[in-house]
């Protein structure tokens, strides 16, 4: 049987999600009607940071049509004023004493329509005491900084956490020794993922039966419905979440909002149920953020280049509140994962967070739990270090790359790397884009006054949490889950407790299936997202898809293959010993013609298995992975910049992926290609500062921006294939690598073509005034919020 | 022209209406009614999205009067005695319109949230330029944000749909005109 020809392995299969959506058939959140449903709107602060001396909710109870007005005193009353973090840190619901950043939830208007409820917000309100805001860590963290966090005890400054990994002493001893130190501070600027669907939920609490159902986008349905089992202390079997179709997601969709809590609590108090959907500017201003990290990094070399040690010391700013969807065993994610893809013998990194008054997050927009920074800094600096040396920077990477045969290898900070060819991915990059000939054209550019730059960044990550020594959310293990049922016809289906945004798991989960049993990928359907039928699962986010729950796929399905033998042999009349397997079928040894189909083992499954034998063709896989999957890639970026005004093209974009074996190329290059017009908005456009009065600059899309067609550049698309050894398909995650690895091209190039009036770092975005003030003075650009009294 | 009316709560309203995918569609509705929610709410035709509050993402594009707009940025009552196309009026039951087909194709969608205003923006150029280059594409479709593809495989798929369309000889299957009213309060 062809694999290829049944949508198996490798074939670029078209995706099954696609015949509903492009008719306008998909079901998300908003789409959900039930009935006597309410709408909810959600009163926000329009300060940073101050004291609510007051609420008056009466000229919005008077509205005809609005149902409830829930503050922070009646929320209080149910102990859901505050509820738990994914970090194991508070966040308020509801602001009962203060508020501490801007857009933060104050109270909640429940209505017959959503027009109501948007009047009856604007009738609230509230008497403020303005507080000084601080949206500079730096300044958070200074002695006298009045403390934000005031509601924990025990809390006497406006650190959030502090974390280091590696050693120390082993570190500074080289350090001390080296020929030479390349040292470069930056800041990764605050971004946000925007997902095109913003958040919300439908809560709909039945008082007949005491169960909760909760539609929500949610990309870990599982973890929601345990966290709102602790928070609203709810049985967890009464609780249903159902996570629908999720228009993207990008790490935006993992934590718990206050606006789903709120839609929780009106559909108790009002007996209906009740929908909530965020606006674009509310999305914006309070949902996950992804990055906001400033560094200061070394790096401790020999003279002929050979990196011999690394130094990195970052901060963080958490917001108010530290809310960060990460393994709980990591304050800063897996930001360690730095210089995985180098032989760097030794490192130490510590890591402080801050409280500011801003709005939670940190880890989101395809981060893979902090290696974004990890990657981009890491890129940053080797790329100054070169510069340092004078050295060619393609040279330097290719220097101090890891070797081949180093596999698996073990880094400075205590991962261990499955498989790697990093410098045959590099030469496909540099191959591909003419590197040789571009460096001799950009010399005579040069002489011509046009400034041509090229960027490269070469980078591995882990992906796939992970373990269950290492990796919990909430305690709860990041394994994932799989269950498969074979119906009589030889059609099945397939749930997992992964929760796909739009990365075509309906798609590819069925050829992991095709590929274990020969059923033909069509006649596989696919379900996610509905709590009370799929397999509990911890979710779709840091590219853990393929590497957890796909590898569940795998492993369930080899299970039912077992028990098909078993009733192959039933049908053959010979021993089990004696069955053979190809692709979708059982047959004798030494007799290929005497075979039974996979069909129709799942027929006699039902009708005509063996004495003693369970009925039925079914099972699970709950797969807790032995490593993370580490695919790698090299993202070389050609850049022009017009000297005059700062602003810079993309001549060229080469992209070289190992993802391991690929499943489904169409889809593997449309998340490359994705992810890639992230990295390249973050670049170029993309962020969200703070003013000195604590006000979001970037709160719509007006002043948040999103390339369009017309900006994205181009893309091409290169692969090296080398095995995950330890996935049962050989596959690693990929989903968020050119998200992590792309930045640093793009900036890396801007930095080479302006590099020769001593400039060596210019914050992202970089933006043509930033470019054109770095030509025009030779400085560094730090993109840092300013600090108060500035 | 739309006739004032009002609930008994006194809220002002109006009688619209629409052709709406060919057929003809009357509301109660309050001016301030966006046509985005006429649709979604009022209609049913949930295929209709809304990715922003500020007029820049176009995932509420429809036709109107074969143009494409963006429907969080009309009132409901402007679209009184007007046709409006939605994604759910592209192609026939039975038969995909050729940029469904070739969104399909050339693997244009991912979560899929952007994908009817996008389809429609296509729709409405393939309408006007029956061989558009790439440029003509990437300028048609800038009011139309998508967070997943970037937009490589969108421009292939509406370069598709322009080579089927051409091959068909032009025009594709128009939505079904029947003339039916259908009554109802928003």
């Amino acid at each position: 049987m062809d694999e290829v020809k049944i949508g198996g392995l490798g074939a670029s299969r078209k995706r099954a999600e696609d015949n509903r959506f492009i008719r306008g058939r998909g079901t998300y959140v908003d789409d959900v009607v039930m009935p006597g449903m309410l709408h909810m709107e959600i009163l926000r602060s329009p300060l940073a940071h101050a004291r609510i001396k007051s609420i008056d909710t009466s000229a919005a109870w008077a509205i005809p049509g609005v149902r409830l007005v829930l503050t922070g005193e009646m929320a209080a009353q149910r102990n859901l004023a505050w509820m738990p973090t994914l970090s194991y840190d508070t966040q308020a619901v509801l602001a009962t004493d203060k508020v501490r950043f801007q857009g933060q939830e104050v109270a909640c208007v429940i209505a017959d329509d959503p027009y109501i409820a948007r009047d009856g917000v604007e009738a609230i309100v509230v008497d403020y005491e303005p507080l000084t805001p601080i949206v500079n860590p730096k300044q958070a963290m200074a002695p006298d900084a009045p403390i934000i966090r005031d509601d924990k005890a025990g809390q006497t400054d406006n650190r959030s956490y502090r974390w280091d990994v590696g050693d120390k002493a082993g570190t500074d001893t080289v350090f001390a020794e080296a020929d030479m130190v390349s040292k470069v501070s930056m800041h990764y600027p605050r971004s946000h993922p925007s997902p095109l669907e913003p958040c919300g939920s439908i809560a709909d609490y039945d008082l007949g039966t005491g169960k909760l159902t909760l539609y929500c986008t949610s990309q870990a349905p599982h973890i929601v419905r345990s966290a709102v089992a602790l928070i609203a202390e709810l049985p967890e079997h009464l609780i249903r979440v159902i996570s629908p179709d999720l228009g993207g997601g990008f790490g935006n969709k993992v934590p718990v909002y206050p606006g789903y809590v709120c839609s929780i609590l009106g559909s108790i108090l009002t007996g209906k149920p009740v929908k909530w959907v965020e606006d674009r500017s509310s999305n914006l201003i309070s949902t996950g953020f992804g990055r906001d990290m400033y560094l200061d990094g070394e790096i401790a070399m020999r003279r002929d280049g050979k990196m011999l040690g690394v130094r990195m010391h970052v901060t963080t700013d958490q917001g108010a509140f530290f809310a960060d969807a990460q393994p709980s065993k990591f304050k800063v994610g897996l930001l360690h994962s730095a210089f995985a893809c180098y032989d760097v013998p030794v490192g130490h990194i510590t890591a402080d967070g801050a409280y500011t008054n801003k709005s939670p997050g940190g880890v989101a927009y395809r981060c893979s739990f902090r290696v974004t920074e990890a990657m981009y800094f890491q890129e940053r600096m080797v790329q100054a270090a070169a510069d340092d040396l004078g050295m060619d920077q393609a040279e330097f990477r290719r220097v101090n790359l890891l070797p081949d045969d180093a596999f698996p290898a073990r880094t400075p900070f205590g991962f261990l790397v499955d498989s790697g060819q990093y410098g045959k991915c590099l030469k496909v990059g540099l191959d591909a884009i003419g590197y040789q000939d571009f460096l001799v054209e950009q010399a005579e550019a040069r002489k011509r006054g046009r400034l041509l730059g090229i960027g490269i960044s070469t980078m591995t990550e882990p992906l796939g949490a992970g373990n269950s020594r290492e990796y919990d959310i909430l305690g709860i293990k990041m394994f994932d889950s799989a269950e498969l049922r074979v119906h009589p016809s030889g059609k099945a289906i397939l749930r997992t407790g992964a929760r796909s945004q739009g990365q075509g798991h309906e798609t590819t989960w069925a050829q992991i299936v095709a590929h274990e049993l020969g059923l033909p990928a069509d006649d596989v359907v696919v379900e996610e997202g509905d709590t009370d039928t799929a397999p509990y699962g911890m979710g779709t986010y840091a590219s853990r898809s393929t590497p957890v729950a796909g590898a569940a796929v795998s492993m369930v399905s080899r299970k039912i293959r077992a028990k098909a033998r078993k009733l192959a042999a039933h049908l053959l009349e010979v021993s089990e010993e004696d069955v053979e397997w190809e692709l979708g079928r059982f047959y004798v040894r030494g007799a290929q013609d005497r075979g039974v189909s996979i069909q129709e083992c799942a027929a006699a499954a039902y009708s005509n298995m063996p004495d003693g034998m369970e009925p039925g063709l079914e099972g699970n896989a709950y797969y807790d992975p032995p490593n993370l999957t580490w695919p790698f890639a090299c993202y070389i970026a050609m850049v022009e910049v017009d000297p005059e005004t700062g602003v810079w093209d993309v001549l060229r974009f080469v992209a070289v992926d190992d993802c391991g074996v690929r499943i489904n190329p169409m889809i593997v290059e449309g998340q490359i290609m994705g992810g890639l017009t992230e990295a390249y908005a973050m670049a170029s456009m993309q962020f969200q500062t703070y003013d000195a009065e604590g006000n979001m600059v970037g709160s719509n899309f007006m002043d948040y921006l999103l390339p369009s067609t017309w900006e994205t550049p181009g893309f091409e698309l290169h692969e090296v294939v080398t095995p995950c050894p330890h996935h049962p398909i050989g596959a690693k995650g990929v989903g968020e690598c050119a998200t992590v690895g792309g930045p640093a091209a793009f900036v890396n190039a801007v930095i080479d073509a302006v590099g020769h009036t001593g400039v060596r770092n210019i914050d992202m975005p970089v933006l043509p005034d930033r470019v054109w003030e770095a030509l025009r003075t030779g400085h560094d650009y730090s993109g840092a919020p300013p600090v108060k009294g500035d | 022209m739309s006739t004032p009316t009002q609930k008994e709560d006194g809220v002002d309203q109006r009688r619209i209406t629409v052709s709406v995918n060919g057929e003809s569609r009357s509301a109660e509705v309050e001016p301030r009614l966006l046509l985005a929610h006429l649709l979604r709410q009022g209609l049913g035709l949930t295929g209709t999205h809304i990715g922003c509050d500020t007029t820049n993402c176009g995932a509420c594009t429809v036709l109107y009067d074969g143009e494409p707009i963006k429907s969080c940025t009309m009132l409901a009552v402007q679209a009184d005695g007007h046709e409006v196309t939605t994604v759910e009026g592209l192609g026939t039951p039975s038969e995909l319109d050729p940029v469904q087909e070739g969104f399909k194709e050339e693997h244009g969608l991912q979560c899929g949230f952007c994908t009817p205003g996008m389809m429609l923006a296509a729709k409405a150029l393939i309408t006007r330029n029956d061989e558009p280059s790439e440029e003509d594409v990437r300028w048609a479709l800038s009011g139309n944000l998508c967070r997943c593809t970037g937009y490589q495989n969108i421009v292939k798929a509406v370069l598709w749909a322009a080579d089927k369309e051409r091959a068909n000889g032009g025009g594709s299957a128009e939505g079904p005109s029947t003339a039916e009213h259908t009554d109802l309060t928003v």
